[in-house]
This record gives C-alpha cells, structure tokens and sequence, in this order.
C-alpha cells in the first residue's frame, strides 16, 4: 500500500530555503506529499512551518529551492515558486490559516461561495445581465457551498455572520471554504488549536472523510494525540530543518524528535 | 449658549446616577471622569491661543478673555464623558446581545424593504413622489433635487470602491472632472452631443480608474488614501495649468444641455428634463450596483474589504478585483461628470476640488459603507440640509467632520448597515432558494 502511494508524489518540496533578513525560518528542506495520504508536519514553535505553508502557497516567496505539484488526474506538473497565491489555489492545493482568517462579516456561506470563486467565470456583464448561464452558476455555487456546509456540520447557521461563530465552527468554517477551491491538496494550519476534546473528535472524524473523499491532506498540529492516530507519515522540524520523517511509530521513538521536543540528549 | 450651559450638566448627573446604581460601574466611572479632565486641560490648552488672546491690531492691545477657558473646560468635558457613557452602554448591548446570540440584526428600513407587503408599496410610493415632484414644487427645487440625485449616483459609483472593496479612494473627484472635461472638450472640438458624450465620459473614467489602480495596487489604508488624494489634485493641477488642453481656470463655457430629439427647450423645461434624466440614470445606477453587489464579483469585493491575504488564498485574483473595482467606481463619476457640464453648461477646475471627494466620501460613510439605501440616505441628507439650512451651509465643513467623527464613534457601520443576502434551504439540498435583496 504505502509503496503504491509512493509512486505518485503530488507535492515535491525540495532544497526549500526561506530567509527573512539574517534569520533562516527553512533550511533546505526536502519533502513530498503522495496523493490521498495525511502527512502531519510537526515541531516545536518557531520552527518554521507556518512559513513553509505560506512558502508553499505563493504568500512568501522562497529564497530558494524548489515546489512542485502535480495533479493526480492529469498528471500534469507545475512549479509554483513563481507563482500568486491565487492561482495555486486554482491549480488545487487550498489552506487555512493558523490565525483564523474568515470574512468575518460576511455571512457562513457566502464565505464558502467565496472558495467556489476561482471554478466559476461569470463577470460584470453576467453580473449585470443575470443570464441564464449566470443564473445556473450562482445556483450551482449555491447547492455546493450548502453541501459542504452539510458535510461539516454548519447548515444550520448558513445565514449567520462568520465572525459570529464559535471558535471551533470557525476553524471548521475555514476548512469547508478551501473544500470549496476542488483541492486535490489541502493545507491546515493547526486545526485542533484552541478546540475542547468533542470538537477536536469531531474535527478528526471531519479530516477522515476529507481524505476518505480523495483529497490529501498535509497537516500541522501540536495534538500528539491528533497527529499520531490520524497520520500516515509524520515530517518532523525544528530550526527551519527536517530533523525526522516517517510512520507515527517511527516517530515517536525517534531520539532526535525527542530531543528536539525535550530541548535535550534523552538516554 | 447659555440654554447649552443650562442643560447639558444635568442630563450629564442624570446618566451618572443611573451609572452609579452598579457598584462595579464606580471604577469605570472614576477612569472615565479622569479621562474627561485630561481631555478639557488638552483643549484648554490648545484652543488657549485663539479662544482666549485676542489681540487688537489695531489699538495695538491683548485682551485675556478668561472666562472662555471655562466654557472651553466644561464643554468639552461633558462632551468627552457623554461620549464614554455612550460607548460603554453600546458595549453593553453588544455583550448582551452576543450572550443571547441573537443573528445580526437588520435596520427598520431594510426589514420594510424586505417584506413584499410593505417593498412594493413603498416603491410605488417614492415613484409616485419623484414623478410629481418638479410640478408640485418650483423648477429651484427640481434643481437642487437634481443636485442631490447626481451625488446620489456619485455616492453609489465610491461605494463600489470604499465601500464594498474596502479601497479608501480620496481622490474620486478626479473621475468626476474626467467625465466633465470629455464632454466638454469633445464638444469643443468636435461637435459631439450630450448623447455621445455621456458613455464616452463613463468609459474614459473607467479607463483613468485602472490607470490609477495599477500604481496602488499595493497599497492599503493610509498609504492608498494619500496617493488617491495626490492623484485628484494632479488632475486637477493638469486642468488648471495646461491651457493649451482644457483653457485653464477659466474653464469651459456654452456646452449644449441634453437634447431631446431636437425639441427646443425654455430653461425650465430643460431643468426639469434634466430632473427626468437624473430620476432614470438613479434607477439605472441603483439596479447595475444592487446586482454587481450580490455577484460572484461583488462578493469578491467583499472578501478582498475583509481580508486580502485570505481572499488571495481562496483564489481569487486580487489584481483583478481591484481593477473593476476602481473602474466601475469610476465610470459612474464619469457618466455624472458628463452631466454636470451639461447641466451647468459651463466647467472649471474650482468644481473639482478635494471638498467634492470628502462630500461624496461623507456621503458613503454617513450612510453606510455597502449599502445601497444608506447611500441614498446619506447622500439626500447632506446635499439637502445645507441647501435648506441655508444657516448651517457656512458651517459645512465643520459640520461634515463633526458628523464623520460621531459616526466613526457611535456609528461606525453608517446609518444603514450593509445586509448580506440571506438564503433558506428546505431541508434538501436542491431546493436553495434564492430570495432577492434591497
Ligand atoms: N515575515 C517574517 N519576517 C521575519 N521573520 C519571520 C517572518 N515570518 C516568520 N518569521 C520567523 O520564522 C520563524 C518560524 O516561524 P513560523 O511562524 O513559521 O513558526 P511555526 O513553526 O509556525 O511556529 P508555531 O508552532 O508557533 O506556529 C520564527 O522565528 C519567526 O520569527
Ligand atoms: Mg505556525
């Protein structure tokens, strides 16, 4: 199973480095992402994997090193270092955001229609006339968004301000806006911080079916618990270096993992 | 004043004593009684200079008015503590109503417009006052009428771009003077006709909005505030200056009023046809912008106002959005422009000065940063009041900042609140409903 995967890297991160004046937040840093699996990024704070998320997602521009992604159906292969943030959402790999970043007033599922923006084409003209072909996108829009506001768990609140949400909803609300961008790749930025242990159940339950749907998902988490039972690989850094990489077993027996976790030489 | 004096104190012990019935109100009362004295000192003294000194240049004495210190002190005290308990009972009910979680709630004016029983009716009801208005008032109040529909339309062309996008634009004059000068100079030189002038002076506009949105497509905030203001005033400068190009301050005169079909028209007619003209573009305007806001496009605007990163992020190309946005604006303020030079078939460059950017800003702002019917609102109350308290005209500029820091204060989201579309679904998923908006 895990040899099968390993044919079919859809994101390929090597020779990574991020400089922000003197300080190196990523040093060299090679990685890859198979299609379907939950690789967990993890390490202790300030090593650099929030920069390695907007690294990849075109808000910081690397110093060097190299990203590719490849999307799984067509095979095709695109080197996103050059490119806006945008338009590698469109090429399918979607985010959230460590410090939540909805459109806080704007309503639960017009920020999820705003994830449907980059799939759909309807301009001034369209907006001004509400054609036919206008009026079936928006519909279309519409019956997705409300789809995914089913699948996690916020139909409910459909016409409520996002800003107006619970912590947790919010962090789930962020998840469903990048579904909504069609990912074959999806990013998230600690999704369990801040939730209690039946919201963070239910997130891992949410995260399962995600993958279960056929996304990948490239996780950073500070929930061992989260990280261990959900992962199939674990990426460990500290100091903008990979210092580990391998299964939840693997990991946690690690010594550098440990020591870099303990901040000493265990043993 | 002295009724001002008389009063004010005791509505101020009034307030006080309902603050005082909660004991843990005492502290917040003693920090903001602090407060209020530093403020008074810090006007005391810098109001010192022209408040208190008056010099005689001509007796060649100074006369120390002291007394004012004390009006100076008391005002500005009780004003500064009236602001604070207003603050604190906003806060209140804020945290009362998140405690009850209670969805956010709509203005009356929108929850009239909302219900089908009472929309239609109130439509009809303004049509049939807008289409009577010239005949049962003088052709002057058409006129101003006129005046205030022309900033209702400018106030709803920067809502695109202030309100909706979040892009504070203080230089939307220029569009204006564009608009103005095309139809002014193509008359002059090549004979064009209000007609031909009107989408042309849009278009034109449009273009000099993406030529501006491409230098600022980086900046935010402050910074995008002060190179739209540079901006207005270089158009401004340019038309001033070259008098090869547009005559220079002493402007254009004798462009043609609108035509209709070559019937000739006395002065009134021609007012009150032009009152028609401004009645059908309001409609037009108000029905482009109502559906550009409730589009794949107009919520991208939406999403780029709250968060650039995170719009970016989910796709959308900001560049883009930016571009229509300024270029929508703009193309309004051109169509407008165009109509002012007809209207007042005369144009210089002291019709385009900063005031008219602040005025139409104001107009946005006191009405409600996204909302269409706050615009429209915002934009009859402050062309309309000056003209009919002719006393207040000349405290206009103190008047529009006193309006805009109360309303930033006590009222940031304007008189009328932007609404966001609501939708119900039925249970199933394909049965959206989509019910319409303002
Ligand atoms: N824009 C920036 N300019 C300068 N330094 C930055 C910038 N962004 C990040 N850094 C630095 O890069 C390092 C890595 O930060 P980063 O936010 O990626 O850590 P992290 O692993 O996400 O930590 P946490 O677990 O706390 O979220 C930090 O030392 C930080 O100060
Ligand atoms: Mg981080």
């Amino acid at each position: 199973m895990m040899n099968k995967r390993m044919n079919k890297p859809i994101l390929d991160v090597s020779g990574l480095t991020m400089d922000f004046g003197g300080i190196r937040a990523l040093d060299h840093l090679d990685f890859d992402v198979q299609d379907k699996e939950i690789v967990a990024l993890i390490g202790p704070n300030g090593a650099g994997k929030t920069t390695l998320f907007n690294c990849l997602t075109g808000i910081y521009r690397p110093s060097s090193g190299d990203i590719q992604l490849v999307c799984p159906e067509t095979g095709e292969q695109t080197r996103l270092n050059d490119l806006k943030p945008n338009k590698i959402t469109e090429k399918g790999m979607a985010r959230t955001f460590q410090n939540i970043r909805l459109f806080s007033r704007m309503t639960v599922l017009e920020n999820v229609m705003i994830g449907r923006h980059c799939r759909t084409r309807s301009l001034i003209l369209g907006a001004i006339l509400r054609d036919r072909r206008t009026r079936e996108e928006e519909q279309e829009t519409v019956n997705k968004s409300y789809e995914i506001l089913e699948k996690i768990g916020l139909a409910g609140q459909v016409n409520e301000f996002a800003g107006n949400l619970s912590y947790g909803a919010q962090r789930r609300l962020e998840i469903g806006r990048a579904l909504a961008t069609e990912p074959f790749l999806l990013l998230l930025d600690e999704p369990a911080a801040g939730m209690n242990p039946q919201e963070t159940a239910v997130l891992v339950a949410l995260i399962r079916q995600i993958r279960d749907e056929g996304h990948a998902i490239l996780l950073i988490e500070h929930d061992m618990k989260l990280v261990m039972t959900l992962s199939d690989r674990i990426v460990v850094m500290d100091y903008g270096e990979k210092i580990a990489q391998g299964t939840p077993a693997q990991i946690r027996t690690n010594r550098e993992v440990i020591k870099a976790y303990l901040g000493e030489d265990v043993g | 004043m002295i009724t001002v004096k008389g009063v004010t104190p005791i509505d101020g012990i009034s307030a006080f004593r309902r603050l005082f019935s909660c004991k843990k109100n005492k502290k917040i009362i003693c920090k903001a009684l602090k407060r209020s004295l530093l403020v008074s000192l810090w006007f005391v003294f810098l109001t010192f200079p022209i408040m208190v000194i008056k010099v005689n240049p001509v007796e060649r004495t100074v006369s120390w008015r002291w007394g004012n210190i004390f009006y100076v002190a008391i005002g500005s005290f009780v004003i500064s503590l009236l602001a604070k308990a207003w603050l604190v009972r906003k806060e209140r009910l804020a945290a009362r109503q998140q405690a009850a979680a209670c969805p956010a709630r709509d203005s009356i004016i929108h929850d009239l417009l909302q219900r089908p029983g009472y929309r239609y009716p109130l439509i009809i009801l303004f049509s049939g006052v807008a289409l009577v208005f010239p005949h049962l008032f003088s052709t002057y109040q058409a006129n101003i009428m006129t005046t205030a529909l022309m900033y209702i339309v400018l106030g709803l062309g920067l809502n695109i771009v202030v309100g909706v996008a979040g892009l504070l634009d203080l230089g939307y004059v220029a569009f204006y003077a564009i608009g103005a000068y095309s139809y002014a100079l193509l008359n002059l030189h090549f004979h064009l006709g209000f007609w031909a002038a009107l989408p042309i002076g849009g278009l034109l506009a449009a273009l000099f909005g993406v030529l501006l949105g491409f230098p600022v497509l980086r900046l935010r905030g402050d910074y995008l505030a002060i190179v739209t203001l540079g901006f207005g005033e270089i158009i401004r400068l340019i038309l001033e200056n070259w008098n090869a190009f547009s005559k220079g301050p002493s402007g254009i005169s004798n462009i043609p009023r609108p035509g209709f079909f070559g019937v000739e028209m006395s002065l009134d007619q021609a007012m009150i046809y032009m009152y028609y003209l401004m009645i059908g573009l309001v409609i037009l305007t108000i029905f482009v912008v109502n559906r550009l806001q409730h589009s794949r496009l107009g919520r991208a605007w939406l999403a780029l106002r709250e968060d650039e990163i995170a719009c970016q992020a989910m796709g959308i190309d900001k560049t883009r959005i930016k571009l229509t946005a300024f270029a929508l604006g703009a193309f309004w303020a051109g169509l407008i422009g165009v109509i002012f030079a007809a209207k007042t078939t005369f144009v210089n460059p002291a019709s385009f000065t900063f005031m008219e950017s602040a005025i139409i800003l104001a107009i946005v702002v006191l009405g409600g940063m996204g909302s269409i019917v706050g615009v429209i609102l915002g934009a009859l109350i402050l062309i309309l009041l000056p003209e009919y308290l002719r006393a207040l005209s000349e405290y206009r500029m103190l008047a529009f900042g006193a309006i805009l820091v109360a309303m930033m204060i006590f009222k940031p989201e304007g008189l009328i609140a932007g609404v966001r579309r609501t939708y119900c679904f039925q249970g199933r998923k394909n049965a959206a409903a989509l019910q319409d908006d303002e």
